[in-house]
């Protein structure tokens, strides 16, 4: 059987919140990576609050997060996650954040958030997964548009930063959509 | 303009950083041990502190960020070294009508006069009113706190409020001044 | 002694916190009154809800605050609250003040202006406070008048510290000394 996990340069994994906590401390401190991924004000929490934040996710039945760490070298770059808003609509959210810019850019993404999808229509028998960005967020667009994600949607100045208005936008995948691009691959 | 890469958190000497819940501790316990840094930092009566206490005192803080939603809260540490120099918060905020306090202080007695609070505060505005898009904020000062009258009106804060004789130590009465400022006259100050 | 809690034309007694809570929830229908007392969004209430509220003010029994209700002399009404809040752990004796009359129809008699004098005498020759401070919305100009009757100063504004209506206005601050209010009985 194939290895769900494992993509062409990442691989999905478990990770330990003191691990977790510690890289998120460190990557929190990147103002351009939290603007790009995060909607919420910048903080900088105790590594302690994190790894409780980390821990009580991991109870959370609705929650699939993963760590992300590198094929080549085992480095832990980033996280991602599905949150199911809905069992019976069987409808998830996608998360993702490289927290470690040296690896934006390069694909690395785009593989973890084409294990995280795979993992949500395979192994939770999702109907549709959904998710939100930043509209001055291009390479994320690019990247989720590479995978299948079609654009459904814009809300207007939902964002404010350095007094500047700016979009959401939404974009979703269906499940026979992704079975059908997988027939084709 | 909206300027996603100029870090929120790093200024030429100084960082703003979480707590440590290991090392911070015992630092801060020396300081509540320096009356006249609690002097000037804070209006209740001074009150040393066991680390055993102070530990207490980030529970709650973390719990009141958690619950509350209205207090942000940073370390202050050196970017050589990242030893803890100071404090830095916005706290009481009142979202509907756009109002924050700041509060900041250098706590160990060698990190100050080396032109720290400016860089600290510099940071603090930058968050409230690029981050949190704050209207206001506001400081409130005792009187008799030299340095902090003198860095925020170097920062353009306006004088808004004097409570007269608010507070009384050291055997003498003090009035304690608000100080305020615009996200706009920020944004003014910052593009001139 | 004189009776520090009586007045002329009311008396200040103990909080009965089902009857407030019932009066604020009641009261909280009235926006305009919560747009003069109150920064915060004008919010629906219920009676149960409000009730919790001052259950919760009565556990904590805090030394620092003195929760009142005002009540008129003549047959005991309900008319309204004011609190006294002392700030800083007793340390510098300054404290703050709210004050509340619920009814519309109560506004404009004096019930307030009597209600603050009770409170003031009570400040100062009862818990020897050295200042009582208050805040007051710009666009309140009635409060304002009576406090001024009473003895508090201006002692400046916070600008544009609300938004209601789309507009900004700012929060006035005054403040009184026990000198300034020992000036004025004299």
């Amino acid at each position: 059987m194939k290895d769900i996990y494992r993509g062409t340069l990442v691989r999905l994994c478990d990770e330990s919140p003191e691990i977790m906590a510690k890289a998120f401390a460190k990557w929190d401190r990147d103002t351009e990576q939290h603007r790009l991924a995060d909607s919420d004000p910048a903080m900088l929490l105790s590594e302690k609050k994190i790894k409780e934040i980390v821990e009580k996710r991991a109870e959370n039945k609705q929650s699939a997060p993963f760590s992300i760490r590198t094929l080549a070298e085992d480095k832990l770059i980033g996280g991602v996650g599905l949150w199911v808003h809905s069992w019976s609509h069987s409808d998830a959210w996608l998360g993702i954040s490289i927290g470690d810019r040296e690896y934006w850019g390069k694909g690395y993404g785009t593989d973890a958030m084409r294990l995280m999808v795979q993992y949500g229509f395979i192994e939770l028998n999702l109907r549709r997964i959904s998710l939100g960005l930043h509209a001055y967020n291009e390479r994320a667009r690019k990247s989720y548009e590479k995978i299948g994600f079609k654009m459904e949607g814009r809300t207007r100045g939902d964002g404010l930063r350095d007094g500047v208005r700016f979009d959401s936008l939404w974009m979703g995948i269906l499940r026979e959509e992704w079975l059908a691009a997988q027939e084709l691959a | 303009m909206l300027d996603i890469q100029t870090q929120l958190f790093e200024a030429t000497d100084i960082r703003f950083g979480p707590i440590d819940h290991e090392t911070h501790p015992e630092i801060e316990s020396k300081w509540t041990h320096d009356a006249e840094f609690m002097r000037l930092l804070d209006l209740k009566p001074v009150r040393p502190l066991s680390p055993a206490m102070i530990k207490k005192q980030y529970e709650a803080i973390e719990k009141e960020i958690e619950e509350d939603k209205n207090l942000f809260y940073f370390t202050i540490r050196a970017r050589e070294d990242d030893h803890l120099i100071g404090k830095a918060m916005v706290e009481w905020i009142d979202w509907t009508n756009g109002n924050g306090f700041i509060r900041l202080g250098i706590g160990a007695a060698e990190d100050r006069r080396k032109g720290y609070g400016s860089q600290a505060l510099h940071m603090l505005l930058r968050y409230a009113f690029g981050e949190l898009n704050l209207y206001r904020v506001t400081a409130v000062v005792p009187a008799y706190n030299e340095g902090a009258l003198r860095l925020f009106q170097k920062f353009g804060f306006v004088e808004e409020v004097r409570r007269r004789q608010a507070l009384n130590r050291d055997g003498q009465f003090w009035d304690l001044i608000s100080f305020g400022l615009l996200n706009t006259e920020w944004q003014d100050q910052a593009r001139a | 002694m004189k009776d520090i809690l009586k007045g002329n034309t009311v008396r200040l007694s103990a909080m009965n916190h089902e009857e407030i809570g019932q009066a604020m929830s009641a009261q909280a229908r009235d926006s305009e009154l919560m747009r003069l007392m109150s920064t915060s969004p004008s919010r629906l209430h219920s009676a149960k809800t409000s009730v919790k509220f001052f259950e919760k003010m009565i556990e904590k029994n805090s030394p620092a605050e003195y929760f009142f209700s005002i009540r008129a002399l003549e047959d005991d009404r309900l008319l309204g609250d004011i609190n006294l809040d002392v700030i800083n752990n007793w340390s510098s004796r300054d404290s703050f003040v709210g004050l509340g009359i619920y009814d519309r129809a109560d506004w404009g008699k004096g019930y307030g202006t009597d209600a603050m004098q009770i409170t003031l005498r009570f400040a100062f020759t009862e818990l020897n406070l050295h200042r009582v401070t208050l805040t007051v919305f710009e666009y309140n100009p009635r409060a304002i008048r009576s406090y001024e009757k009473v003895g508090f100063k201006h002692e400046g504004r916070i600008r544009g510290g609300l938004i209601k209506d789309g507009k900004r206005w700012d929060m006035f601050f005054m403040g009184i000394l026990h000198n300034d209010w020992k000036e004025l009985q004299k």
